[in-house]
This record gives structure tokens, sequence and C-alpha cells, in this order.
């Protein structure tokens, strides 16, 4: 380490763990601090002398701006640091595949909530009253907020590329092709949000010769350093990143946030600068889920065999690029399903608009379709007049065949078994709706009935996606192994830049370090910029890609560990060399403790790890873009009071492939975790934009599922390895959030009979009440919603 | 200014606040007790559920001078001379977190509720921790956490 990147603030102490090996259930290494309360959030920093940061954010989703006075409130006693677009060291502007967002709004500003100027202050409260002593004056512009209106040619440009982000236009086979049977339909999914418990909060800590130490929960440290460095004019070398506790990410935290204005803050005051949004504000302070609306057209033959799809897909991209293109390819890719299809056409399309920005969250462009064409098997079976399980069985994709992309479906691709396993799993019992515990109806004991409009329905939906980064991008991980003695006993470090946010990364690198070199006390250190890139926590990429790197080093450093023992002991042990129990072995019998041949220094070895090439998509949506494919199938079970409009989740079952199990315990709470992000999709959460503005931002309006939402999950999983992958394991996190909201959706139907073409479903989709959900605004002179308001349209 | 008088996790303390200050501020800013969350500012998410003389709250609903005079008790005052209380052994073992931002707000209201029901039903452990969200685990874990830790047979 040279002596210069020194941080300004201490590393905690990392206490080696025992983590067991790979295929075991351990309890989490970070699960020792977090539940006795010791576990550093990047909420918890704090150091002396520090400042607390404040951001001004537009007030409206489209406007000019014509001037920004901020003289009074750098004028206030206690602040410190008052900043504007002017103050904007390096690039003025930041993002990950397109830089196009301001760090600080300029003459124009394109949705609510964007930033305009920050504050540091000595005193939060003091950083919030400087904030509005700063004057903007506005020109309100009409907000562009479909994004069927910012495609046409007529509407104005909200940037100079167009209006148009990206488009993705997929060609396979005959795309002219005719069926006997043909169904269609349009459907569209809603904007969710990521809700991470953990609002978004660092520190920022200037270390007085012009560079900055940042503390930061994020998804990536690396490409946030190389847009702050950018920015802050600086070689990336002065801008240092360390993981900071990270409360929940689900791909909200892989874009910037308060990144570059806290360093802007800190290197302006001279002092450290902490910054932390609240609920409301963490709602305008990341991207959001996109918002789809799909057109789509399935022909068939008479015995169900596919013969073509035609899908347009219209994203909302919001104000900025963020990872959208990604997501509109990504959506292309996946439109027509895990099924054998031989002829497609697919168009998606990314539009710039006045809503928020939006860009990765779990399941990341395959979300969207899997509600679309699932919905769409669903309706050619009913117009087959087949069993929808049947139908997707007949059409399920196997390896060998061709993608509509072009790129071979390689082994495994367990389509078929998994939805067949999830078909035969036992059905939870069937209790008698009518005097039943009231608690355990649709709506619990806020169901007013005693349960005569209720019914049961049942749903099944397959889905699948990409794992990691495609269409050509250099996607890496590094990892660095340092094994040595400490206190007479063997200790592994193990060193990356993977940030954890909850999925369990750190216990799987050290069980594969464990796993690798036999020995029991592992310590991973804390992820920094010291360190080459990881990339990023996202696309369910960490245990492939970081899991690959630290099981390369490991071979690295054991490769050392048997020159060393070859240099002492000669080559001839009658044996193959192994490590175990903090030993070298030969066959079983024991040749030196480690901790007698590495008494004299230790070994380190860094690696870099790739998985194989992918490529982009030609101009016919043709290409080998993806390196991995991971696959679930869902079974929902719903009871769904029609009168009410109320859902009640009996019993999620789940079938998914992961090639190999890493933690038996932590793979579950993967499982679970997702499918409940795809119920809250079918059921629950939604951001609601008026005119571009956001309607609920707070828990008390966004509804999250709560533990009585949630039902039990059955699961069962495979284990078929990828003979690319490191111990043959697949991505886990996203598969089980893509298939489990078509599936709820699919049993809804089932219950009611009713079409429910977008998400989340509402109740009074549900109940059947037509037209403009009822309207609760207070009437004037009101002091709120009276009950004549309330029941006259129902 | 109020001059209030505290115990917070055996220790007491004095000092002068802002009748509006909110108890979970005092405990994180003043106090710098960083295992009291705070998630949603709304009272909807529980990670800044503490207990106050023995029953859970929520302290982000509680003014700090309400707490003049009360016992409260954090996840930080749990362990007895390193002892675990077996609630946290339960979350850790069970896997009952997974970023752990909403677990020091779920072992407290697990303590209060297993006070009330040594042995709760699957439903009524569903119902106790109905005011507490979790976004990451589905909360099937907690579940067998709490189950755990009320030393009922867990599936």
């Amino acid at each position: 380490m040279k002596a210069e990147s020194a941080p300004t603030r201490e590393r905690p102490k990392i206490l080696p763990s025992n983590p067991g090996k790979i295929g075991e259930s351990r309890p989490r290494a970070d699960g020792v601090p977090k539940v006795r309360g010791e576990f550093e959030y990047s909420s918890d920093l704090r150091v002396d002398g520090m400042l607390w940061g404040a951001t001004l954010r537009s007030p409206h989703p489209h406007a000019n701006i014509w001037s920004i006075d901020t003289a009074e409130a750098e004028d206030m006693p206690g602040v410190y640091s008052v900043l504007t677009h002017e103050d904007v060291p390096g690039r003025k502007v930041y993002g990950m595949e397109v830089p196009d967002q301001p760090v600080l709004a300029w003459e124009h500003v394109r949705y609510e909530g964007e930033p305009i100027a920050v504050v540091a202050a000595d005193h939060p409260e003091t950083a919030r009253r400087a904030l509005e002593k700063i004057a903007v004056d506005y020109e309100i512009l009409d907000p562009i907020t479909d994004p069927a209106e910012a495609l046409r040619e007529d509407t104005p440009k909200l940037h100079l590329s167009g209006n148009v982000l990206k488009e993705v236009h997929i060609k396979h086979g005959d795309v002219e092709a005719t069926a006997d049977v043909v169904v269609s339909g349009e459907y569209e999914v809603g904007m969710q949000d990521q809700a991470f418990l953990g609002p978004e909060s660092g520190m920022a800590v200037p270390d007085g010769r012009g560079g900055v130490d940042l503390f930061i929960s994020t998804q990536w440290l690396h490409i946030d350093r190389d847009q702050i460095a950018e920015s802050l004019d600086l070689p990336p070398e002065d801008v240092r990143l360390t993981l900071s506790g990270v409360g929940g990410a689900f791909g909200g935290r892989e874009d910037l946030s308060m990144q570059i204005h806290s360093c802007m803050l800190a290197l302006d005051a001279g002092r450290p600068v902490k910054m932390m949004y609240n609920r409301e504000e963490s709602f305008y302070g990341h991207v959001h889920r996109h918002p789809c609306k799909m057109e789509y057209e399935h022909g068939a033959d008479r015995e169900g065999n596919l013969v073509y799809v035609k899908a347009r897909l219209v994203f909302d991209g919001g104000a900025y690029a963020s990872s959208s293109n990604a997501v509109c390819l990504n959506a292309g890719t996946f439109a027509c399903g895990p099924y054998d299809v031989p002829n497609a056409r697919i168009d998606s399309y990314m539009l710039y608009t006045n809503n928020p920005p939006c860009g990765a969250m779990r399941g990341f462009g395959a979300v969207q379709v899997c509600f679309a064409h699932e919905t769409q098997m669903d309706k050619l079976a009913n117009k087959l007049g087949m069993n929808p399980v049947e139908l997707r069985l007949k059409n399920a994709m196997k390896p060998g065949d061709k993608f509509p992309f072009g790129q071979t479906v390689p082994e495994p691709a367990p389509v078929a078994e998994i939805l067949e396993r999830v078909e035969n799993m036992p059905m939870p019992e069937e209790e008698e709706i009518i005097g039943r515990d009231l608690r355990r109806l649709p709506g619990g004991v806020s169901n007013v009935t005693r349960g005569e409009g209720v019914k049961r329905g049942v749903g099944y939906a397959v889905g699948y996606k990409n794992i990691g980064f495609s269409a050509g991008f250099d996607d890496y991980s590094t990892a660095s192994i340092a094994l040595s003695v400490e206190d007479g006993e063997p200790i592994i470090y193990v060193h990356t830049a993977a940030a954890e946010v909850g999925q369990g990364g750190v216990t799987l690198q050290a069980q594969i370090s464990r796993t690798e070199l036999g020995v029991e006390n592992v310590a991973v250190l804390p992820a920094d910029t010291r360190i080459g890139s990881a990339g990023s926590t996202s696309a369910s990429r960490q245990s492939y890609v970081t899991g690959g790197a630290v099981k390369m080093a490991c071979e690295a450093v054991r490769g050392k560990v048997f020159e060393r023992v070859r240099e002492e002991f000669g080559d001839e042990f009658g044996g193959e060399l192994s490590m175990e129990d903090g030993s070298v072995l030969a066959g079983n019998r024991r040749i030196v403790a480690l901790a007698e041949l590495l008494e004299n220094g230790g070994i380190e070895e860094t690696v870099v790890y790739r998985h194989k090439p992918t490529y982009p998509l030609d101009e016919n949506g043709q290409g080998d873009a993806h390196f991995q494919f991971a696959f679930a199938a869902h079974r929902a079970v719903v009871e769904v009071d029609e009168e009410l409009g109320l859902v009640r989740v009996v019993e999620i079952a789940t079938a998914q492939d992961v090639g190999k199990i890493m933690n038996p315990q932590s793979l579950e709470g993967q499982i679970q975790g997702g499918v409940a992000q795809g119920l809250g999709l079918a059921l629950l959460e939604e951001i609601q934009m008026k005119d571009g503005k956001v309607q609920n931002a707070s828990f008390t309006d966004y509804l999250l599922p709560t533990i009585l939402d949630m039902p039990p999950v059955r699961m069962e999983v495979l284990e078929l390895a990828d003979p690319d992958s490191p111990y043959g394991l697949k991505g886990v996190g996203e598969p089980p959030t893509i298939s489990s909201t078509p599936a709820i959706v699919a049993a809804l139907r089932d219950a009611t009979g009713r079409e429910l073409n977008r998400v989340p479903v509402k109740p009074e989709q549900l109940a059947g009440i037509e037209g403009e959900p009822i309207r609760r605004a207070p009437q004037p002179g009101s002091r709120g919603p009276v009950a004549d308001d309330l029941g006259s349209e129902a | 200014m109020r001059r209030i008088k505290v115990t917070v996790d055996g220790k007491t303390h004095e000092h002068e606040v802002e009748p509006r200050l909110l108890l979970i501020h005092y405990l994180r800013e003043v106090l710098g007790i960083g295992g009291a969350h705070s998630g949603c500012d709304t009272s909807n998410c529980g990670a800044c559920t503490i207990l106050m003389n023995g029953e859970s709250v929520k302290s982000c609903t509680v003014l700090a001078v309400q707490a003049d005079g009360e016992d409260i008790m954090t996840v930080q005052g749990l362990a007895k001379n390193g002892e675990w209380h077996p609630v946290q052994t339960a979350f850790h073992e069970a896997h009952g977190l997974q970023c752990g931002y909403c677990t020091p707000g779920m072992i407290m209201a697990t303590i209060s509720l297993l006070k009330e029901k040594p042995n709760p039903s699957e439903e009524e452990i569903r119902e106790g921790l109905e005011g507490n969200l979790c976004r990451c685990t589905g909360y099937e874990n907690i579940v067998k956490a709490v189950k755990q830790a009320a030393g009922s047979p867990v599936s």
C-alpha cells in the first residue's frame, strides 16, 4: 500500500470467521455485528468536526432555469459551503453508460427532484434552512410524461440527441409469418421502487492534499469512483472509496446519488461532510424500475406449437439515461420468454420523458416482458382449450434451440423440468372459506364480509434472464488472497471491491477461500478501491464473477504453496498434493503444517477473472449477447374477495436451477426475498405519477409487502452445473422476482375471470369497478375526505 | 429546552433537549446509539423499534421528553457479559436477516412479542411483527428465527 493512499479514516476491525465450506449453511459473518446493532451502516458514519450536506431539488418536472441566487444562503451562520453547477470542477454531467445527467442542473431541469444546489452546514437543520434561502428563477414548461408522446416526431426534444434513447429491433426467422390461432394484447407494468430499507447516505473526507476519501453505500465502487473523479477533475487515485454498511440495494444504488455532491462539499469546505437522505428524498434520489407498455401478438398452430411472436415494447426511461440502454436490450432479447419461437419480430424502444430517471432493479428488463409473454401464453392456452402448463411444456426451449436473438441455447436449460416440478408439487391445504378464522380471509380482519365472495385461483409462469453484463461489456472482477500465519495459526485475508449489499457475498467469498485452501480462519477485508474493480453487485453476477476471481486467486496461492513444498521437501510424495485442515497433504499423508511452511512469510496473489466474452447485437438484433441464463418457474395459489378486491396469496411454489448450491440457507433467503418483491409488483407497489410528479413518496403511500402479505415459499432447487462457471453455479438473485409476478396475476385471473393486463393489480380491477379510481382529494373548506366523496362512484 | 433523565441500556443519561426532539434522534444523534435505525420517518417500517419499560415502541413515534424517567432498551443493550439474547442468536442462526437494516427493530419487536406470547403460533408471529418491514428476506426466515427463539420446533 502506498503511503499517500492511506485513508483519512480507520478501517473497522475485521474479525475472522470460520465460514464452512461451499455447500454448507453457515450463519453470515456480518450477521454478528448486525444482530448486535454494531454493524456500521453508511447512515451511522460520523467523525469529529463533520458538516452535514443537503440538496436543493427542483419542484418542477420540466422547467428552464433563468437564475440561481445563493447569496442569502451563503451568509447564514453555520453554513460552510453552497455549491451550484458553476462549482463543478470537471465534467458537469455523469452517467454509467451515457453521461447525460447534470451533477447540478443548469439552464434546464428535466424531472421533479433534480438536484440544483448543495449546501454544507454545521447542523442538518441549518443545511435544510439554507436550501430555503436559495432563490431559483424557473420558467415552468409542460412536462412530457407519456413515452408514446415522446416518441412522436412533433414532440419537443428533451435532449439534443432526441427523445429516443435506445431502440432494439430483433428479426428472427420469417417476420411475416402467419398462423391459424392468434392472440394479442396490450400490457402495462407500473413504476416499482427498490425501496431498500437504509436510505442513501455517505461521508466524504478531504485528505488535505486535494484528494478525497468517500465512505459510501453503493453497488459498484469503481464506477462511482470513475464518475466522481471525472466531475472533480481529479486523477482516480485521488478519489478513494470504501464501502460502508449497505441497507439493501436491488439496483437502486447502481447510479450515483450524493457521491459527487458530498465530495464537492468536503473539498470546498475542507471538512468531512456527511449526507443522508430521508425516505421521501430517497424516492427522488435513486432510479426506479422502468414502467413499460407492451403490445404483443402470438401465433400458433392448432396443436399449440408457437409459430411467431410479435412484440412492441415502449419503456419510459425518464429524464436521464442511467442503465436504460441495457434494460432495452435485455427486454428485447427476452421478450418471447423461454420458448422455442421459430419466428419473431421484437421492437423495443426506450424513451426520454420528464418522469424520474429509471434504471436498474432486480430483474432488469426481464420482469416487464415476462408479465406480458406469460399472460399471452395463458391467453393462447385458453383459446386453444389447452392446459396452460401443457402449452408451455410443448414450447419450452431446450439446449440447441436458437434464441430469437440468434444465440444457441446452452446446456443446461431445464425449462420443461422446472415447469413439471412446480406443477407436481403438493397443493396447499384448502380451508373452508365460510367459518374460518377471519384473519385468514383476504384482507385479514379488515375484510368486512364473512368470505361470501372469496374465490381461489391457481396460476403458473416461467421466466429467464441473463446473468452478468452482456453484449460485449468487459465484465471482470479482481480478487486478492493473502495466506499467512498469525499467532501460530494460518489465516486467509480476502480482498475484493465487491459490494456486500445484503446478498451474502462476503460469506460466500469466505466459504470459497475456506474450501480452496483448507484453512478455517478467513477474514474478508472491507471492499474499497485500493484493489481493482469487482464490477457491480447487480445482474446476479457476484457469485459467478467475484466468486470466480476469489477461486482463481486461491488456486494461484495454492500453486505457490505447492511450489514451496516442492522446494523444501522435493517432489516425490506418492500422491497428489492438496490443502486441508491447515496442512498440505499428499494423498492422506500430512506433509507439512501451513503454520510451519509459512513461518517466514505468507503468500499473496491478486488475479483478474473474466467470464467468456459476449458480443453486441447486429442490426437485426442477432448475436451471442449473453454468457449465462438462469431459469425459474412459479406457481401461485391465491384467494380473492371479488366484492372487496382484496387478495390473500396462499402460497408460492417455485423451482429454480442454480447450478450449484453454495450456501443453502443464503440461497433460500434470496429466493424468498425475490418472490416477495415479485409479489409487491403484482399487488401493491407502484410509484404513482401525475403530470411528472411523484404522488406517494413515503412508505405510508408506497406499499411494501408486510409479513402478513407474504406467504411461505415452497421450493425445489435444481443443481444442473454450468460447464463454464466456477463450481457450475448460476446467479440466483433475480429469477425469483421475474416469474412470480405473472404467476400471481394468472392466479387472480383464474379466480376472477378478469383480464388484468396491468400490474400492480388494483382492488378496483378485481372488484370490477369501472373507470378512474375514486378520487380522495379534499373538497374546498373540508378537512379531508368525507363519506360522500368516497362511496359515490362505487 | 427541557431536561430529561433517561435510562438507556442500563445507563442513566441526563440532557437538555428540544421538546420536539424524537426519541430515535435522541438515541442516534445525542447518545450515538447506531443500533436504532431510521428507515422511513413515518412509523411504517419499524427499523427504530426499541423497548420502553419492556414494551416495544417505534422510537420515531415517541418524543424524547416522553421518555423522561423511563427505561429504554435498544438492541445494543441486549447482550449480557458477552452472552447474546436468545433472539439475537436465533436471528443469526436462522438467517433471519440479509442487509440487516430491519434487524434491530425485528429483534426488539420479537422480544416484546415473546414476552406477551411465549409460544406463539406462526399466525401470531406474523401478526406480532406486522409493523416491521423487511425488504430482503421475504420474512420466512424471520418467522423461523422467532420460532427458534421461542423454542418451538422449526419446520
